[in-house]
């Protein structure tokens, strides 16, 4: 297991986090969110909070979050369950950072779809600078992680940043991101192709075309 | 072509709002009371004979699907729709543009499939990744709810009903209906024997359906328009209109509504303005999302894209997710980073698949450069079909389809770059 997530759990991190606990605001949305499901089955919360957790840790450190150990432990009493159970779903799923990540998560996806649409430029525009794989850039801005399908395959090559995805991307527009985002600069989301809006067509729809204009109801045409 | 007036997802590229008034102008959540009014057992019998069949990947008839929860549920076990919104199959993203421009298609979906199976509420499952969709999903249920579409009395029908929505947090293996569940209670993704089935036994043990998005987003406009109008698309036993999801080498890629069955040339003449370099530049398609095997470029073109026609040529109809590749791809390479996404998402739980990923993957990186020998090709072909089929889920499956695909299809091509590999090596010596 030798690209298994080092697990810091010293005496720093334990200083550090030992006392963490819900902002106000968090608590009201941990409420909310063990309500969803039924009484006596609030473990299946444990996903949304290990994420809402994940997102205070990062609000607190401006990164993407992670989740140390004591806050592991933290979500794991609010739902009465054992440690190891709420450990086990932490590590399970990728988007739990187990360890520090930068400002910005650079999740790049490699994936076939993606693959054969250059998704290789997007890496190396990545790498030029200076980021490498599973890795914090000195600074802290930047941690790149290549990931798995994320789900937008017609607007390849894609990469999600924190919270956003930007969209047909190639080498320079990859570049443009990067330099927008350490300038402290929010880019523009989505397609980065000028000529799409979403997942129609480059150059516009070739179905729906009344839709781009208006919110035409075709019940009158049944 | 397809009738835009015939097409059920109009928002489907998100020119129009997504919010509750605009969906309604559109004719969502119009008089659904009456939809429901119809009866449980008539409202699965229609959907029984529009012929839809679950458009997740497995193809099993929804209606069918429906009519083995029970009838009179108890009131200790209350029965339950899932919803999978997982989307995680590498070339599909038909679901995605379902939740963040057309939500309300699937909430009003999941009142009226809920209300058939007898269901108390239901969960939606949307992969972790999605964040701004999953935001839209939760803006578009509150406002449901806000109106009285949702929640007690719900649209004026008398049925109780709740939507809740659920977020992933990275697993490809979560798409898997029992994985899915597990999930849902809290625990890692890992897929349960079968049987019992979610229908006997499932989310908390109570009876359970799990449906994809775009198979329950269909049903209230199946309803509206009946279930001639769906079935009057397509081939027997192949009926509706399905979302198409086309990626790769071809000059436009897209999502685009079809009726089922339309000839591959047609869905990509039509809408993504061809093959990249032209038709004479294709090499192979990857029909239905990574799990299905490939197609060479001379059986595809004229192929059916359904699931019998697809069947007929050695694959599937999978998510209706065509991967495309022209003649400059390095098709090992494209199978193999295949192989590595299984690699990454197998579970763990079942060692022909866990072990067998990894193993398969790092022969298939030795093909494709070359460094290996030709009697390895057949090693190879028979580890896949040591995983499978032996395995508690279909991942095992979906890990070997594809290699064995490459190995029927383009064998010449992995023996030429070993004995290119092997010439090198011995003109070096």
């Amino acid at each position: 297991m030798a690209d298994a997530p080092q697990i810091p759990d010293e005496a720093e991190v334990r200083a550090r986090w030992g006392a963490f606990a819900w902002t106000a605001e968090n608590a009201e949305k941990a409420k909310a969110v063990i309500a969803r499901y039924p009484a006596g089955r609030q473990r299946s919360a444990v996903m949304p909070l290990l994420d809402l957790a994940q997102r205070q840790v990062g609000a607190e450190t401006e990164t993407q979050g992670w989740l140390p150990v004591p806050v592991i432990e933290y979500v794991a009493a609010e739902l009465d369950m054992p440690f190891m159970r709420a450990y086990e779903v932490a590590s399970f799923y990728t988007m739990y950072n187990l360890a520090p990540v930068g400002r910005y998560h650079v999740q790049v996806c490699g994936t076939t779809p993606c693959l054969l649409r250059g998704s290789d430029d997007v890496m190396a525009a990545c790498k030029n600078r200076g980021m490498t794989k599973g890795k914090t850039t000195p600074d802290g801005l930047f941690t790149l992680t290549e990931v798995e399908c994320m789900g937008t395959c017609t607007n390849a090559p894609m990469v999600q940043i924190n919270d956003d995805n930007y969209e047909d991307l190639d080498y320079d527009a990859m570049v443009r991101i990067l330099d927008d985002l350490a300038a402290g600069k929010q880019p523009k989301t989505g397609p980065q192709n000028p000529k799409r809006h979403t997942s129609e067509p480059e150059g516009g729809p070739t179905t729906l075309k009344e839709m781009v204009k208006a919110n035409h109801d075709y019940r009158k045409e049944w | 072509m397809l009738a835009d007036k015939d097409r059920i997802f109009t928002n489907l590229y998100g020119f129009q709002p997504w919010n509750l008034k605009s969906a309604q102008a559109r004719g969502d959540w119009d008089n659904t009371k009456d939809l429901m009014k119809r009866g449980q057992d008539a409202i699965i019998e229609e959907i029984k004979a529009s012929g839809l069949r679950g458009r997740g990947g497995a193809g099993f008839p929804t209606g069918l699907k429906w009519s083995f929860m029970p009838k009179e549920p108890r009131a200790d076990r209350p029965s339950f729709l899932v919803i999978n919104a997982d989307e995680s199959e590498p070339g599909s993203c038909k679901d995605r543009e379902i939740i963040r421009h057309d939500p309300h298609k699937l909430i009003e979906g999941a009142l009226i499939a809920g209300y058939a199976m007898r269901a108390r509420a239901a969960y939606i499952y949307i992969r972790g990744e999605f964040i701004r969709e999953a935001e839209t999903l939760f803006a578009a249920v509150q406002e449901a709810y806000d109106a009285g579409l949702l929640g007690k009395n719900a649209a004026k029908s008398g049925y109780d009903f709740d939507v809740f929505v659920h977020r992933g947090a990275g697993a490809y293996i979560c798409g898997e209906e029992t994985a899915m569940i597990e999930s849902l209670e809290g625990k890692k993704g890992q897929p349960r024997l079968k049987p019992p089935f979610p229908a006997g036994a499932g989310l908390y043990g109570c009876p359970t359906t799990v449906n994809n998005v775009e198979s329950i987003a269909v049903v209230p406009t199946i309803l509206r328009r009946g279930a001639t109008w769906f079935a009057s698309f397509g081939r027997e036993n192949n009926k509706g209109t399905k979302l198409f999801q086309i990626s790769g080498h071809v000059e436009r890629p897209c999502v685009v509504e079809e009726e089922m069955g339309i000839p591959f040339r047609d869905l990509i003449d039509k809408h993504c303005g061809g093959i990249r370099g032209g038709w004479d530049n294709l090499l192979a398609v990857i029909p239905g999302g990574s799990s299905v095997p490939l197609v060479p470029a001379a059986e595809i073109m004229d192929a059916p894209m359904d699931f019998d026609g697809l069947k007929a040529v050695g694959s599937g109809l999978g998510t209706a997710a065509a991967i495309v590749m022209d003649k400059s791809t390095d098709v090992v390479q494209a199978i193999s980073r295949i192989s590595y996404f299984y690699k990454h998402e197998s579970c763990g739980q079942c060692t022909p698949c866990r072990e067998g990923t990894g193993w398969m993957w790092r022969v298939m990186e030795r093909l494709r450069t070359g460094d290996a020998d030709i009697s390895e090709i057949d090693t190879l072909y028979d580890v896949t079909k040591q995983v499978e089929g032996h395995t508690i889920c279909a991942l095992g499956d979906a890990a070997a389809w594809p290699i064995q695909g490459l190995i029927k299809h383009f064998r010449p091509e992995i023996e030429r770059r070993i004995r290119e590999n092997g010439g090198a090596l011995e003109a070096a010596e």
